[in-house]
């Protein structure tokens, strides 16, 4: 079993024409790494009629729809994360009600909003409610605002993460670009919080770090939108972990903290 | 086919910790991915102000390991500099490296071009690195520019013999580069791998269909990256034994030409 707890794909009304060779080159990769699982999400429109991460409720219900579909088209190995912009709270809210109802297993949240703030806490007390995991996208360290974005760093998450203590977050994305030391410094005694092992980063010792920080019980594997460096980083614990702990990241950390029976032999 | 990694180091790296960053390290890393030979530059030395006092340790390491290859640095700012091109050649150098920037030189300034010409004349590649690390996490006091594409596109059209060597490069600076470059200036300018994407986005699928396998080679940035990244990549890929016995092994002998 190998569960990507962090994957996404594409759809028409995205200003990527080439989203169908995207998505299939997803899956095919995915048959060789051997993913059983790409739980995925989609950020509305990826820009084409509203910002990626700041998406109008029309958008992210398409995006949520797109990802049903695709989630039903292949039921053996796509899973939804229902992506949501938390400035609407009342479409949010009912957003998360519709497709966890339809089927997704988690809620996405990109860089609509901080982390630390208010607005978010009707979000994760839905996913107490639901029982689903929060993938937070995240800025490792965010030093200044980047464009485009309002995005969020560890200290923020945990923030969020201290108040709603029954509720799993992910932090997304460990080797996403910026200062992870400082995020895994954050996260270390947070214990709802999970350090998602995708990005492009593959920095020698970051693996190490992330042991250290969290231990293995808190790892989830996935890819983002490099697939090739997060089987690298597969590839080289499998040398460094004993076979029940690579087991753990590869997929059984992510069947404790999803839905029952989210994945295919739970 | 041996599998050549043309772009490792050795020893500390100045901004964060590191591990596995000795020459046994190295050697356990060559074991685990299956890598029989590594092109080795002394890392902290790239960041000395003299750089070439890295290499005669370089060179007594490589001596001793027959896996390695000493890759030395060469400042063309300091005096004696043809000396050390000579010595690397004397040493049975597969290429040497200067990453300008990182000795405060202008990319592709004077001191560059004779460097270029220097190298062309000697039959030595020259091995430049696009950045070391990604620009989002660097340590707040490095703050060396990456190398752009218009001073590669310089330095190749500066010398007709000069043949290049640049690492960590992504899909848009090899683009820039090659597609603004003459075929007899891109003929002379290789690209290793590690820093360019695989699937669902696929660059790397694109670029050897757009600009040909035999521009590509095999390198990993490691210790800095995990190795295991530029096998995974060419691991993904459906291409056929051949193209990929050329970038894991036989471009780097056409380099050396």
């Amino acid at each position: 079993m190998l569960i990507d707890v962090h994957a996404h794909f594409y759809h028409a009304r995205t200003p990527r024409a080439d989203w169908r060779e995207r998505n299939d080159s997803r899956l095919t990769a995915g048959e060789k790494i051997g993913i059983t699982a790409h739980v995925a999400s989609i950020l509305g429109s990826f820009g084409f009629s509203s910002p990626t991460y700041f998406p109008s409720p029309r958008d992210v219900t398409a995006g949520n729809d797109a990802l049903l579909a695709l989630q039903r088209a292949h039921p053996d190995r796509i899973r939804g994360y229902v992506c949501v912009n938390p400035n609407y709270t009342a479409h949010a809210r009912a957003e998360i009600v519709r497709c966890l109802d339809a089927g997704m297993i988690g809620i996405k949240l990109a860089a609509s909003r901080r982390a630390d703030d208010p607005l978010l806490d009707p979000i994760a007390v839905l996913a107490r409610e639901r029982r689903v995991p929060v993938l937070q996208h995240i800025w490792q360290h965010r030093r200044h605002d980047w464009p485009g974005q309002e995005a969020s760093d560890a200290v923020e998450l945990c923030a969020l993460a201290r108040r709603h203590p029954e509720v799993a977050f992910i932090l997304a994305h460990i080797g996403g670009g910026g200062d992870w030391q400082h995020s895994l410094h954050a996260v270390r005694d947070v214990a709802n919080v999970y350090v998602d092992l995708s990005g492009s980063g593959v920095d020698g010792g970051m693996l190490e770090a992330c042991i250290e920080s969290v231990g293995v019980r808190r790892l989830l594997w996935g890819s983002d939108i490099t697939m090739d460096t997060g089987w690298a980083k597969l590839r080289y614990l499998e040398t460094v972990l004993s076979e029940q702990d690579a087991a753990l990241v590869r997929w059984k950390n992510a069947a404790r903290i999803f839905p029952p029976n989210a994945f295919p032999t739970d | 086919m041996p599998r050549v990694d043309c772009n490792a180091f050795v020893g500390a790296y100045p901004w964060r910790k590191v591990p596995g960053t000795s020459p046994e390290a190295l050697l356990k890393a060559l074991g685990r991915t299956k890598i029989d030979t590594a092109w080795v530059t002394h890392l902290p030395g790239l960041f000395w102000r003299d750089p070439t006092e890295g290499n005669a340790w370089l060179y007594e390491t490589t001596r001793t390991e027959k896996r390695f290859k000493p890759v030395p640095i060469v400042h063309p700012a300091l005096p004696q500099w043809e000396q050390v091109l000579a010595d690397a050649a004397n040493a049975g150098a597969p290429a040497v490296r200067c990453d300008p920037q990182y000795v405060g030189l202008d990319p592709a300034g004077g001191e560059m071009r004779a460097l270029a010409a220097a190298c062309g004349a000697a039959r030595m590649p020259l091995m430049l690195a696009v950045r070391l690390e990604d620009g989002r996490q660097r340590h707040p006091n490095d703050r060396v520019n990456e190398l752009p594409a218009a001073a590669v596109r310089a330095l190749i059209r500066s010398d007709r013999e000069v043949r290049l060597l640049v690492t960590h490069a992504d899909r848009s600076v090899i683009e820039e580069v090659h597609f603004g470059s003459t075929p007899d200036e891109a003929r002379r300018i290789w690209w290793d791998i590690s820093w360019i994407w695989g699937p669902p986005e696929d660059h790397l699928a694109l670029l050897l269909d757009t600009i040909g396998a035999e521009r590509f080679v095999f390198g990993t940035g490691q210790p800095l990256r995990l190795p295991e990244t530029s096998v995974a990549k060419l691991d993904l890929l459906d291409i056929k034994r051949e193209a990929r016995e050329a970038i894991e092994s036989k471009n780097l002998q056409e380099l050396m030409a």
